[in-house]
Formats: C-alpha cells, sequence, structure tokens
C-alpha cells in the first residue's frame, strides 16, 4: 500500500561525472512526493537534464544513490525503472522512430510483454487523450511539431509509470499550443500522475507547477514553491534566471503591500483590492 | 534606403495543399528591426525563407511576385551571392553545424570569403565575447546545450558581417537571462551597426522593448503591421489570433476593461509600474 505522502523518488548524495571527466552533478538531496507537480529550472548548462536522466535511471550516479520506489537505480534494470517512471526527452525526434502513430505508441507497452488486448487498449486510451486518434496510422514525421510532442509524451505514458519526467514540454511551440501541453500535463497530475518538468518558460512554471527546483552548477540551490521561489530576486539573477514580468511588477509594488502574483489576473485582483481604498477617497 | 521590398509574394511548397504565402507587400528600411509574429504554420518562416533565398533555391514549389533584398534579387539570385549580404539564425541551430568545431563553425564562413586570417581573428575575439561563446572554441556540437548552439549559431552568421540579420526563433532553447542577452545584442548591433534585423518570436516582452515595427502574419497574410504601441492596442483582435501580450499590457488590458483609469496600455515593466503606482497613489 502506498500513502498519498509517500517519497516516490530519492536522490541521496548524488554526484555525476561524464566520462571525459566534467563534474555535472554534485551532492543532490531530494524527494519527489507521489502526485507532484515539479518543475526544475536552470540557466543552459546548470545540469536540469543530467539530473532527470537520473530520475529513470538512464543516468546512474558516480556517487550516491537514486531510489525510485524502492529500487536502487545502480541495482534495477532499465526495464524495470523506465516502465515506473517515464522520460520523455527534449527533442521527441530523438524518440520517434516507428513508422505510424499507432505503432510508435505500442512499442512501449509491447516491450512490457503485455497481451494484445491491453496494448490496444493503452494505445486507444492514449491516443484519445493526446488528441491524435484522426492520425493513427500516419507516419510520425509527418506530424506538427506540437503532435510530434504530444504523441512522444502519449507512447511514454503507454506504459503506466507513475511519474512522467518532461524535458522542455514546449519547445518551438506557439502560446496557444504551450498552454494547451500545460493544461493536458496539469489534467494527467490531477489524476494522480506525478509531473516533472524542464523548463525555461518561467510564465508556465509561475502558472502550473507547485514546486519548483533551481539548479546552479550541479547544485539544487533553491527548492520551493513558485511563489517562494519567485520572490528570490538575488539567487535568481545568479541562476540566470528570472521571475515572470508579472512578478516582477508585483515586486517593484511591494511598498503598496504586494506580494509576488503569479500570473496577470491574480494581480489584477491584487490591484483592484489595493486600490479600493483610494477610490474611495476620492 | 530600402533594405527588403516585397511585391506580391505568393509561395507554395510542392507538397502543400494551399499557398504559404498569399499576395505579401512590405518593405524594409536599413536599419530597422521588424518582429514577425503570429501562430505556428501561418508562414513567419516561410517568409523568412523567402528573404535569405533559401525559397526558392533549396525547396521546391511554385513562387510569384517581386523580392528585393539588399539589392539582389533573390529569386533570381543563388544563395552563396545572397548569404554574402544577409545572414541567417534558423529555428533549429543543429541544422546550421557545418563544421565539427565551434571555432571552425564561426570561421567557415569569411574563411570562404578569403578574408584575411588576422582580420578572422578579431572578428571571432570579439564574436565570442558578445555571444558568451568563448569557452566553448574547441566543443563539437554533441558537447554543448541547446542554448549554446543557438549562440554560436548567432556568432557564425555575424561573422560574415552581412547588412540584414534574419532570426528565427534564435532563444527558443535560452535560459531567460539568455533570452534577454540576445535581443540586447541585436539591438546594439542596430544602434550601432544600423544592422537590418528581421526576427521570429513569441517573446512580446522583449519585442516591445527593440522592436520598431510588428507584423503578424496570419493565413499567409500580413494581417496587422505597426509599431508596438500601436500594434499591442488592438488587444481583443490578438488575443482572437492566438497571440500573446506581454504580461503586463495584459494586465492593463484586465484592469481597465471595468475602471478606464489608463490612458494607454503599458507596453513595459518600467512604463506598467509608473502607470499603476499612479492608479494606487490616486486620492491618497
Amino acid at each position: 500500500m502506498t500513502t498519498a505522502d509517500e517519497d516516490i523518488l530519492r536522490v541521496e548524495g548524488l554526484d555525476f561525472a561524464y566520462p571525459d571527466g566534467t563534474v555535472a552533478l554534485r551532492g543532490i538531496d531530494l524527494e519527489i512526493h507521489r502526485g507532484e507537480f515539479l518543475a526544475i529550472i536552470g540557466q543552459n548548462g546548470s545540469g536540469k537534464t543530467t539530473l532527470a536522466k537520473h530520475f529513470n535511471g538512464l543516468l546512474k550516479p558516480s556517487e550516491g544513490d537514486v531510489i525510485i520506489f524502492g529500487m536502487n537505480t545502480k541495482n534495477a534494470s532499465v526495464a524495470e525503472t523506465t516502465s515506473r517512471v517515464g522520460y520523455v526527452f527534449q527533442n521527441p525526434d530523438h524518440q520517434l522512430c516507428h513508422r505510424t502513430v499507432e505503432e510508435e505508441a505500442a512499442f512501449g507497452p509491447k516491450n512490457l510483454g503485455l497481451s494484445d488486448e491491453e496494448i490496444k487498449n493503452r494505445v486507444n486510451e492514449q491516443l484519445k487523450f493526446f488528441d491524435l486518434e484522426a492520425r493513427r496510422n500516419e507516419d510520425p514525421f509527418f506530424l506538427s511539431k506540437a503532435e510530434r510532442q504530444r504523441l512522444a509524451i502519449a507512447s511514454v505514458l503507454a506504459m503506466h509509470p507513475e511519474l512522467i519526467v518532461v524535458d522542455e514540454p514546449t519547445t518551438g511551440m506557439d502560446h496557444r499550443q504551450s498552454v494547451a501541453m500545460l493544461e493536458l500535463l496539469d489534467e494527467l497530475n490531477k489524476k494522480g500522475y506525478g509531473v516533472v518538468i524542464i523548463t525555461h518558460n518561467m510564465q508556465l512554471v509561475a502558472e502550473y507547477a507547485k514546486r519548483v527546483i533551481v539548479m546552479l552548477e550541479g547544485r539544487v540551490c533553491l527548492d520551493g514553491s513558485p511563489r517562494e521561489a519567485f520572490t528570490k530576486t538575488e539567487i535568481l539573477e545568479k541562476t540566470f534566471l528570472k521571475p515572470p514580468q508579472i512578478a516582477r511588477l508585483s515586486l517593484m509594488l511591494s511598498d503598496f503591500g504586494f506580494g509576488v502574483t503569479l500570473n496577470t489576473k491574480e494581480f489584477v485582483e491584487t490591484l483592484n483590492e489595493k486600490s479600493i481604498g483610494t477610490r474611495r477617497k476620492r | 534606403m530600402k533594405m527588403i521590398q516585397v511585391q506580391d509574394l505568393w509561395w507554395k511548397y510542392e507538397a502543400g495543399q494551399q499557398y504559404a504565402l498569399k499576395g505579401i507587400n512590405t518593405e524594409i528600411d536599413k536599419g530597422e528591426f521588424v518582429a514577425i509574429v503570429g501562430p505556428n504554420d501561418h508562414g513567419k518562416s516561410t517568409l523568412c525563407m523567402c528573404m535569405n533565398g533559401l525559397i526558392p533555391h533549396a525547396f521546391r514549389g511554385e513562387i510569384k511576385g517581386n523580392l528585393e533584398v539588399a539589392g539582389i534579387d533573390t529569386i533570381h539570385s543563388d544563395i552563396p551571392t545572397i548569404s554574402t549580404k544577409v545572414g541567417t539564425v534558423l529555428q533549429n541551430p543543429e541544422s546550421q553545424f557545418v563544421q565539427m568545431t565551434v571555432v571552425d563553425n564561426i570561421v567557415f564562413g569569411p574563411e570562404n570569403l578569403g578574408i584575411s586570417p588576422e582580420e578572422i581573428k578579431r572578428r571571432v575575439g570579439s564574436l565570442t565575447k558578445l555571444t558568451r561563446t568563448e569557452g566553448l572554441l574547441e566543443r563539437t556540437p554533441d558537447e554543448l546545450s541547446g542554448g549554446q548552439k543557438q549562440r554560436v549559431a548567432i556568432a557564425s552568421a555575424l561573422a560574415m558581417t552581412p547588412e540584414i540579420l534574419i532570426l528565427d526563433e534564435p532563444t527558443s532553447e535560452l535560459d531567460p537571462v539568455g533570452k534577454t542577452e540576445v535581443f540586447s545584442l541585436l539591438g546594439r548591433l542596430k544602434r550601432e551597426a544600423n544592422l537590418t534585423v528581421v526576427l521570429v518570436s513569441h517573446l512580446m516582452e522583449e519585442i516591445v522593448k527593440y522592436a520598431d515595427r510588428v507584423m503578424l502574419l496570419y493565413e499567409g497574410k500580413i494581417e496587422l503591421d505597426a509599431p508596438p504601441a500601436e500594434f499591442f492596442s488592438n488587444g481583443d483582435y490578438l488575443a482572437d489570433k492566438g497571440v500573446e501580450l506581454p504580461q503586463v499590457t495584459e494586465a492593463g488590458y484586465l484592469f481597465d476593461r471595468s475602471k478606464r483609469l489608463l490612458n494607454a496600455y503599458p507596453l513595459t515593466l518600467e512604463s506598467a509600474y509608473n502607470a499603476f503606482r499612479n492608479v494606487l497613489t490616486e486620492g491618497r
């Protein structure tokens, strides 16, 4: 039996160096709990992707341990770990390799040795959720970038992992596509999936993530809610990050009693509230 | 002086069902900074590829109309000729790596133009500093992050000292400060070197700071073309077309819908701060 706040993933004293000696991660400790929506942010080259690749055993620690659902990735096979924690690569084209959308989505479940019936059900379920049913017989190559990204996620989810890690879910997408993608991830999170995203889009982090991890030179330098993280502007500056524009505006208005606002709606609500007093006096 | 002149330009990809560009007319002056915005697959990248000659010289399809870029009739010229005047930074930086190491990639263009080694060395020095790529010179593409590749692509394009720089989402994989740096670099190149910049981006907060004009490309047509303040005063229209506003402008809209307190919608953080501070202090 699992409980709601159980750690599904535990990282202890993780160091990692690439074979050429480049140290990418230093002394990382963190837990990910069931049902979290976590964003990993940090400047280019800070170790975000390297850390995330440890979450399902794609990379193994040089020092320290990564425990996934009680399994140490040092001893577990990739098949065991990847079916529990799904990983969607930064560029979906690095992942998509089948002739049709349907075959792509069926690949993972087939490797799990599931029955044809179960594979069919899972493929149908995912293609429906990601609005790809009409394109099931097409070559993934002919899908739009946004559709290929959805297919990459659908293919990973077809293995029914409990935690899904998506590296840069919205790169190259326009505003509507980006929001639609995050809405889908949010819906998955509400269904009980743990979601981890790596992103440079602070606006989406503010809007959707419940927890933020900030990476700097291979270390975790901040771990908290988006509201907490976007208040720490001095730490963010060191990491080449900055809060979304509307959060920065609210910080500039702190003399008027503004806390950090995470989106424009929240900002305008605060503005209305704070300006009521002034309007009465007129 | 007109740097780019487009007259009734139509283009259909060979495999396309319909025209990707449908009668584009526009003129861009020397030293102008034009941002092209709009949803994906509505012609932004296609128009860029017409301006640098990749269309029609590297793609099959049907072209109609006239296009003159830096005095070159690009439709009837060739890519080597056009590339001496027009620098390009593509959406996918990987596709622009022609050489093994970063430094070889940056010097590839100028070496092929027969520029002296001393001058090339000088350019590499200043460009790598400008683009924060000094430490990466001996790396190969697979040793670079997406953001690093984008910065190398910009350095490589600038190494040719082009008159026009065309950039198709050059900051999509950069961290927030990296994005800001690229825009401020482009702003500086425009100001100091009078470089003409045509840029596709979704980053409205930066666009309003640097662009002279913002152009909405929708279903293959230029649907709106105006300076940022005028462009973003069409909030409802832009929302309908799927174009995001700068967050502070959107806040101005949401607030003003009921109150009519703002004279104009704020475009930048500073102007928003001033406008909302006035709202908060009025009557105090």
